[in-house]
């Protein structure tokens, strides 16, 4: 569903460790999985590239209705994202140096999004929501800061635990800087890795949310995709190829940076997300 | 206003009595100035508080309420009744169907290539490539994933061609990618990269010295299974299996897409609830429906919860 950052030993050890314990022969089982899997996830992106021909993918951008709906979501990513951090950052930052025993609550409430079915939060939302805020769809940011808080909060809390926070957070004020400054030019650096894969996660769900959008009738790009695709069908599969390796690269990029970081600092590692870790090893 | 400072300052309150109740001079000390600490200790977390009250809490409440009344605001069970009967309770079914296929079958293929991965020490970039990829595919799904599937699978699509060709059409053998089994299929291309997402860790929780112990203990591999790595993984593996049953639960998106809204799912039927294809008098019966999916995922949880417990016993 997500990357998050979390804890663990640097990587190169870890593996070099493991490597060195008797390791059996690669059985053929692992490769009828690995290449059943390889089949399956890969002949679709193939036929929706056939289907769509090269060409479509030139026409994309100077389709009707291209640029206003994607500047409508990356708008609302933006907004999305800074209500995110800044919202979630304090809190969680608050919460681990003043009100641990808070934590397991703070856990608990932000994965109440994971299970709530947006179709059926939607559905609360326009019926509450304020005639000025149904009318603009920055709603959807409001709601999508909800929707993202899973993985954002997990990101954050992950990234606080690998630090001595209550060290450095002392240090600092001790040397005179108030919270404000603490916040930006202290913590903020050290969860550099954190924040980043909180705010790629919060930018993908943005940049792929349909049910929500399609729903409260604002023309979002995954809404304009569908849309679209009634007066040209390859072009619109052509636009969903891209929304697909544009997240993949994000992806990518993030993990990358996030590995050199590691290795460079010995911190965190960013890794693709998991609800189930922080309750399996519990703390 | 008021019942939104309150709604997060009730729930500190475990972290507010730890330390006065140790100390007999803090317990001593007047309610008016325990009540002042107290709320400046919870100070820091009341914009979360009011925001997911807001954003969260107030909507479902909103819902639940909703579910209970009719047009004109009055209570009724009638909404609850019809949310329960004929073509919403066969869309439950079906619902569970989906969700109970499309959480069990990708948590067992999902485990077993997320072991193939974690065994595939040396080959770092295949690892690499297949957990970025999971990353991606499992936040793919809506109309791009439909796409997909259309042009692979539909009545003309490439491999559909493909297996035509080999002389089996699957369209012959009573397969419709428009149908519950068609959207099994697609929810696959999700699931399955979910559960390698979330199924990995716990796989790294499996500690080499386990099976080296077990091994010279004289266990063969299928003993190592039953007895030391099944009993420790069988938690979060059924927990992962739960969070994959809530994810293609509440997805909405990718059947919509695929079948136009025409197949018979709860997600859906509150859809058309808010699309306007509503009989009059029954507006509020989508309410019910929502209430009704709260209800079964809040069932799944509870089970979720209780097996991430005896998990998290497992590996201390």
């Amino acid at each position: 569903m997500a990357a998050i950052a979390r804890p663990r030993e640097a990587g190169p050890q870890e593996a070099g460790r493991q490597e060195a314990g008797p390791r059996r022969s690669y059985p053929v089982w692992r490769w009828v999985i690995l290449i059943v899997a390889g089949v399956y996830f890969l002949v679709p992106l193939f036929a929706a590239l056939r289907f769509a021909g090269i060409g479509a993918f030139g026409s994309v951008i100077s389709e009707t209705g291209f640029t206003s709906s994607l500047g409508l979501s990356v708008r609302l990513a933006v907004v999305t994202t800074v209500v995110t951090i800044v919202l979630m950052l304090p809190t969680a930052v608050y919460v681990h140096l003043r009100l641990p025993k808070l934590r397991r609550l703070l856990e608990g409430i932000t994965i109440l999004p994971i299970v709530i079915p947006p179709v059926v939060l939607i559905v609360g939302v326009l019926q509450i929501a304020p005639g000025f805020l149904k009318s603009t769809p920055y709603l959807l940011a409001l709601e999508y800061v909800i929707l993202a808080m899973p993985f954002a909060y997990r990101a954050i809390d992950a990234g606080l635990r690998a630090l001595e926070l209550k060290t450095i957070v002392e240090a600092s004020n001790s040397l005179g800087a108030g919270w404000g400054s603490t916040l930006w030019r202290v913590v903020m650096p050290n969860l550099r890795t954190a924040v980043l894969s909180a705010v790629v996660l919060t930018v993908a769900l943005v940049l792929g949310e349909f049910t929500m959008a399609s729903l409260a009738l604002f023309q979002t790009f995954p809404v304009w995709i569908v849309v679209n695709d009634q007066t040209s069908g390859q072009v619109s599969v052509a636009a969903s190829l891209l929304a697909l390796f544009v997240t993949w690269l994000f992806l990518l990029v993030i993990t990358m940076i996030g590995t050199r970081q590691a290795r460079r600092t010995g911190g965190g590692q960013v890794t693709l997300f998991v609800v189930a870790r922080q309750e399996t090893r519990g703390d | 206003m008021d019942q939104t400072v309150e709604a997060p300052g009730s729930l500190a309150d475990p972290g507010a009595l730890g330390p006065s109740g140790s100390s007999p001079a803090a317990a001593r000390a007047s309610r008016a100035t325990l009540t002042l600490r107290w709320l400046r200790r919870i100070a820091g977390i009341v914009p979360f508080g009011v925001y997911v009250t807001l954003g969260l809490l107030l909507p479902m409440a909103a819902v639940a309420v909703g579910a209970f009344q009719d047009n004109n605001g009055n209570f009724t069970l009638s909404n609850l009744h019809a949310a329960t009967h004929g073509v919403y309770l066969h869309g439950f079914w079906q619902s569970i169907i989906l969700s109970v296929v499309t959480a069990i079958l990708p948590g067992i293929f999902g485990l077993l290539i997320a072991y193939a991965v974690f065994t595939a020490k040396r080959g770092t970039i295949l690892r690499q490539a297949i957990v970025t990829a999971s990353g991606v595919f499992a936040n793919f799904g809506g109309v791009p994933l439909a796409f997909l599937f259309v042009a692979t699978l539909g009545a003309s699509g490439l491999a559909t061609r493909w297996l035509a060709d080999i002389g089996f059409n699957p369209y012959d053998h009573g397969f419709n990618l428009y149908s519950l089994v068609g959207v099994i299929v697609v929810y696959f291309y999700f699931q399955v990269p979910l559960m390698v997402l979330v199924i990995l860790p716990a796989l790294e929780g499996l500690r080499p010295a386990w099976r080296e112990a077990a091994e010279n203990l004289g266990a063969r591999t299928w003993e190592y299974w039953r007895f030391v790595g099944g009993p420790v993984l069988l938690p979060s593996f059924l927990g992962c299996v739960l969070l994959l049953f809530g994810s293609a639960l509440s997805a909405y998106a990718t059947a919509e897409a695929l079948t136009s809204g025409t197949i018979p799912l709860t997600s859906i039927q509150i859809g058309s609830f808010l699309n306007g294809n509503v009989i009059a008098g029954q507006e509020n019966v989508g309410k019910a429906l929502g209430l009704g999916m709260v209800v079964i995922i809040a069932i799944a949880m509870i089970i979720y919860v209780a097996l991430q417990r005896r998990a998290a016993r497992w590996l201390r």
